[in-house]
């Protein structure tokens, strides 16, 4: 069985801060000038004078969102990633994380799925680069249902968080009503024959993946990892020992990301054998979504074969097919 | 009764705050002498901004620092970060002796301005190009939240370089921030600079005029003033303080290492610990009776 598709999250992204909005007057959105593309329009739409355009200048709106985080705001950024973390990497660095100022990096079109935009617009190093970085909360929601939840939760808590969001429409995995637990990995799947353990809008598809192998006779542990800072290294442990073998498997680079959290997590508290699929260390390139999935080994045809692979197998397995 | 001088500054207030200057300016070398590092030449020219801002403009309460309606000061040339402690020592925000502890383990008084460690300090900085950003925020904010206090940003003439100076400097008109003030510390030098004629003849980081220029350009209004000359400065900050329906950038021609003559106009006092002797010649051109004791 396939699991159904939902919403963009960029769509629930706009809905549901217009939907805060209405009880909380702290809400505001600063635009890098693409509200037309992340939804905020919604937002402006609703509320005109709580929308701050400011153009296309990002450093500076990274600086103006510390600024009215400490008088008492809270504000939400309208960009893609590449112009939400990477661009305006020290002003983040310096004025939001270091000073734990209230700013939420709603950070859009992560991952692959950009328009066909290409290398400059495909961001798969933000887990990476946002984790690392004191004070930073770093959260990759999984469906439109979690992203509303996590959206919810984000303007109760006092701090920076970054949240991934993406493009394009993505899989439901969660029921309406689902709790996101800040700080804890979710259970998604028993088995106990190996571990997956995935992030963002890759879990729906490492379910379907461990659909896949169950064919075959193969029964997946998969453990989505919504919270990716700070991580929950019980949740990590329990889920390595449920079978004593682990595959992450991530829409990011493998360097540092997802896999690097759960391998670091590990090699200090079980030592557990670890694969990463994920992108590997060179640029992404323009096709349609359903081609990146394929090319990057991230469909869910391509994780269960690779995890096949990987069960036959003693060593690494880098091939994708 | 004693006639207003500038403002609504007696001849006696501007005295005051003279003597306020002067004694940042010691503070700063002393505490620099004393802690072995430090940046000298540009708290030394920005010294009578900050003396008349702590000790006059800013609406603010030392006991209470986090008082919600208090104006808010951004260092953002950060590296001048003594000379925005001394002025907060002599404002009553802590103990003059703190100043000791600059750098040091533990110390609140960080290399940069630290926001976590220090209250008083509206937001941390010491990346040049990101205050007068952090202040639009405040100001927009301000705006936002109907509060009546003013965001004052103090800024370098080096950093103007930085681009986001002016990213911020294209916003700010469209909102009509008439709560958000600019200062430039126009002391003509940065670190180390273009070379002119020789390794120690560097250029200015602007050419005279430029930084009147370009902020008019982006829909500012612009102001003027001799930066190392109270009287004038308390005269035209109080002006920038009167709303006009635009933001307000005031460009201060000061001169780097100012009130030390060695020191003056003299790149190479950007950063620098003065040895005994220099110390002593400091403190007796500052007016100090115990040169040699640092």
């Amino acid at each position: 069985m396939t699991l159904p598709m939902g919403k963009p999250l960029r769509l629930v992204f706009g809905e549901t801060i217009t939907a805060l909005a209405a009880s909380d007057p702290r809400i505001v959105v600063l635009d890098g000038d693409l509200g037309s593309s992340t939804q905020a329009k919604l937002f402006e739409d609703a509320y005109p004078e709580r929308f701050f355009q400011m153009g296309i200048a990002e450093q500076n709106m990274l600086g103006v969102a510390a600024g009215m985080a400490k008088v008492g705001l809270v504000p939400f950024i309208s960009t893609f990633v590449a112009f939400a973390l990477h661009r305006p990497l020290d002003q983040i660095r310096v004025l939001i994380a270091q000073t734990g100022a209230n700013v939420k990096i709603t950070a859009g079109y992560t991952g692959l799925f950009t328009g066909k935009a290409g290398k400059t617009h495909q961001i798969v190093d933000d887990i990476s680069i946002a984790r690392a970085m004191p004070g930073m909360v770093v959260i990759s929601p999984a469906d439109e249902v979690e992203t509303k939840a996590v959206l919810t939760w984000s303007v109760e808590y006092d701090g920076p968080v970054f949240i991934r969001l993406v493009r394009d429409v993505t899989q439901t995995l969660f029921e309406p009503g689902h709790k996101f637990q800040f700080g804890k990995v979710k259970v998604v799947r028993e088995g106990g024959d190996i571990t997956l353990i995935s992030t963002g809008t890759q879990t729906p598809r490492v379910v379907d993946a461990a659909d896949i192998l169950a064919a075959d006779g193969v029964e997946a542990h998969v453990v989505h990892v919504s919270t990716i800072k700070p991580l929950d290294v019980a949740g990590i442990v329990a889920a390595a020992e449920r079978t004593g073998r682990v595959v992450t498997i991530e829409e990011h680079t493998v360097i540092g990301g997802l896999g690097g959290a759960v391998a670091e997590t590990l090699s200090e508290h079980r030592p557990t054998r670890v694969d990463r699929i994920g992108i590997q260390d060179h640029y992404t390139e323009s096709a349609t979504d359903q081609e990146l999935l394929d090319m990057y080994c991230l469909s869910a045809e391509r994780v269960a074969q690779r995890v096949r692979k990987l069960l036959a197998s003693e060593g690494p397995v880098t091939s994708c097919a | 009764m004693t006639a207003d001088v500038a403002g609504g500054a007696t001849a006696e207030e501007i005295a005051r705050l003279e003597d306020m200057a002067r004694r940042i300016r010691v503070a700063v070398i002393r505490t620099v002498a004393q802690c072995k590092v430090g940046h000298v030449g540009g708290p030394l020219s920005a010294a009578d901004i900050l003396a008349a801002l702590y000790g006059r403009i800013l609406r603010i309460r030392p006991g209470e620092p986090g008082w919600p309606e208090r104006d808010r000061f951004i260092l953002s040339k950060g590296h001048s970060a003594l000379g925005q402690y001394a002025a907060m020592a002599l404002a009553g925000y802590f103990d003059p002796e703190e100043m000791f502890t600059f750098n040091q383990k533990g110390s609140r008084l960080q290399g940069h301005p630290d926001m976590n460690k220090l209250p008083g300090i509206d937001i941390s900085t010491g990346s040049l190009g990101m205050g007068l950003s952090a202040g639009l925020g405040m100001a927009l904010g301000a705006r936002y939240l109907g509060q009546g206090f003013l965001t004052w940003v103090l800024l370098g003439d080096g950093e103007c370089q930085e681009g986001q100076v002016w990213e911020a400097a294209h916003v700010a008109p469209r909102y009509g921030l008439d709560n958000l003030i600019a200062i430039v510390d126009h002391n003509k030098f940065q670190q180390f600079g273009w070379r002119g004629d020789s390794a120690t003849h560097r250029l200015p980081p602007e050419d005279p005029g430029d930084l009147v220029a370009r902020f008019r350009a982006f829909g500012w209004r612009v102001l003027e003033m001799a930066g190392n000359d109270m009287l004038e400065v308390v005269r035209v900050l109080e002006e920038a303080a009167q709303p006009t329906g635009r933001p307000t950038a005031v460009i201060a021609n000061t001169l780097k290492g100012y009130g030390v003559s060695y020191m003056a106009g003299n790149y190479q006092w950007h950063m620098g610990v003065p040895t005994e002797e220099e110390f002593a010649i400091a403190m007796a051109e500052l007016g100090e009776s115990d040169g040699g004791d640092a």
